[in-house]
């Protein structure tokens, strides 16, 4: 119970080793080059789709209004329109700020017990929130920054993206501040779930993995950019081959790079199957998406069917000699 | 059916995020850029280190030397070959733009090619701009 992170922990070492064992000693620089990043691309994608199409295919046969709200009802009660939406307008505003903001994530609360005598509290939680916020948008500037590595020309915006990001001019190659901001928030992230006892608790090997992936995935590309070096024009060349299929492999490229790709391969292949893909669940999540008009409308369930009712009366017709006989008082007599 | 087309429309548009850099380099010739060495950089065969090393490693060595030219006030550098070099980028002609002379066919090639973008020439102008 206590130890999940270090299963985790071990399967991060082995996936690092991997590739490093393959490439040193048995060459595999195609099959870590060429082969696995396209079958894991293509599980990504393929998984990402099947899973939000079995989605789409579950039933909402009713509406789930737990809100955070009041709900539109007396036209003397003020109603909250954004947590508790009865308009299309309002679950779009209460979407966005969802995925754009994490809202549910805002409210995030503690429990404790009161410091001067046997009471509980709640007290608002706040940082959870904001090293989630500084992770997903420091990894999505990330994300976006190399994206000069599969273009040419490079557009416009991604360079102005990475101008923006490495604004410090601090060293050379110069920082960039998302890949710095991601390694804290996600150490935040991890040492959350090993520090608090009731979040240790509950977490799986499963939560500990993606944390420690990302980590491995980060150390490995700051160590690639600040510290050891790398032939950043053959990785290009390499990367480039990649998408307009014509693969070609450099052998001035490290093994730092494969690792580096193995561990984001894992990540894709990872993706699909696991709470990462709240990425497409967030869009699809029933008590953030639907409207709370269950006082306006009448919901029916889409397969209900005409159900056979036996009423009283009937009853009463069938056994009303039997219900006499035995002194049952009857409310039609004969 | 109506939440399945809102369902299905953001799939497509996720899809079409996700494989941007196969469609968007569609029909573009990308081409691993060839560095052009000048008379005096052939002539001199070797630069202060070796090519792989300095492939990698030179934006390093510069940020080095500038931190020992300004704030130590040492200017010069031995090389890995033994001989000593003047820490310089652009002045003189044994500095790193004395030999390699032409900026856009050695430096910018793979600097624009890896979206690479030093602010060595905020303050630095190329020597042939003086001319």
């Amino acid at each position: 119970m206590e130890d999940k992170y270090k299963f985790a922990g071990i399967a991060i070492i082995v996936l690092c080793c991997f590739p490093l064992v393959c490439i040193k000693f048995l060459g595999m620089r195609y099959v870590f080059g060429v082969l696995i990043p396209y079958t894991a691309l293509s599980i990504f994608l393929l998984g990402f789709i099947s899973k939000v199409i079995g989605w789409s295919m579950s039933a909402v046969p009713f509406r789930i209004p737990t809100t955070c709200g009041q709900q539109e009802s007396l036209p003397w009660i003020k109603a909250n329109k954004i947590d508790c939406p009865f308009t299309k307008k309002g679950v779009v505003i209460r979407m966005l700020l969802e995925i754009f903001a994490f809202r549910s994530l805002f409210r995030n609360t503690k429990f404790s017990m009161d410091k001067n005598g046997p009471k509980m509290t709640f007290s608002w939680e706040l940082w959870l929130w904001v090293f989630a916020l500084a992770f997903h948008y420091s990894f999505l500037t990330v994300i976006i920054r190399h994206m000069r590595f599969f273009t040419d020309p490079i557009p416009l915006c991604i360079t102005i993206v990475e101008k923006l990001d490495g604004i410090l001019q601090i060293g050379l190659p110069g920082i960039f501040i998302s890949g710095f901001v991601l390694l804290g928030a996600i150490c935040f992230l991890f040492l959350r779930r090993i520090m608090i006892p009731q979040v240790r608790y509950i977490s799986l090997a499963a939560d500990y993995f993606p944390l420690l992936l990302i980590i491995a995935i980060v150390l490995s590309g700051m160590y690639m950019r600040y510290i050891s070096k790398v032939d950043v024009v053959g990785i290009k060349s390499f990367t480039m081959g990649l998408v307009m299929f014509k693969p070609v492999i450099p052998d001035t490229i490290s093994v730092m790079f494969y690792i580096h790709l193995f561990l984001v391969c894992t990540l894709l292949v990872y993706f699909p199957f696991s709470k990462l893909m709240h990425m497409g669940g967030i869009f699809l999540s029933p008590t953030r998406n639907l409207t709370c008009d269950t006082r306006q409308k009448r919901h029916i369930n889409p397969w209900n069917y005409p159900v056979k009712v036996h009423t009283y009366e009937e009853y009463e017709d069938d056994f009303r000699e039997k219900m006499i006989e035995a002194g049952l008082p009857v409310e039609k007599e004969s | 059916m109506n939440e399945k087309i809102l369902i299905y429309g953001g799939l497509f548009v996720f899809c079409a995020v996700v494989t941007f850099p196969f469609w968007y380099n569609l029909g573009n010739a990308s081409v691993a850029p060839e560095i052009l060495l000048s008379a005096a950089a052939k002539e001199a065969q070797t630069c202060v280190a070796d090519k792989s090393y300095m492939k990698n490693q030179h934006m390093q060595i510069l940020n080095i030397w500038r931190e020992d030219v300004v704030r130590q006030g040492t200017r010069s550098f031995q090389g890995m070959n033994g001989k000593m070099y003047t820490m310089s980028l652009s002045s003189g002609k044994d500095s790193c733009m004395g030999c390699h002379t032409n900026r856009s066919q050695f430096c910018d090639r793979c600097h624009t090619y890896a979206s690479v973008n030093p602010y060595c020439w905020d303050c630095h102008i190329t020597p042939k701009e003086i001319n």
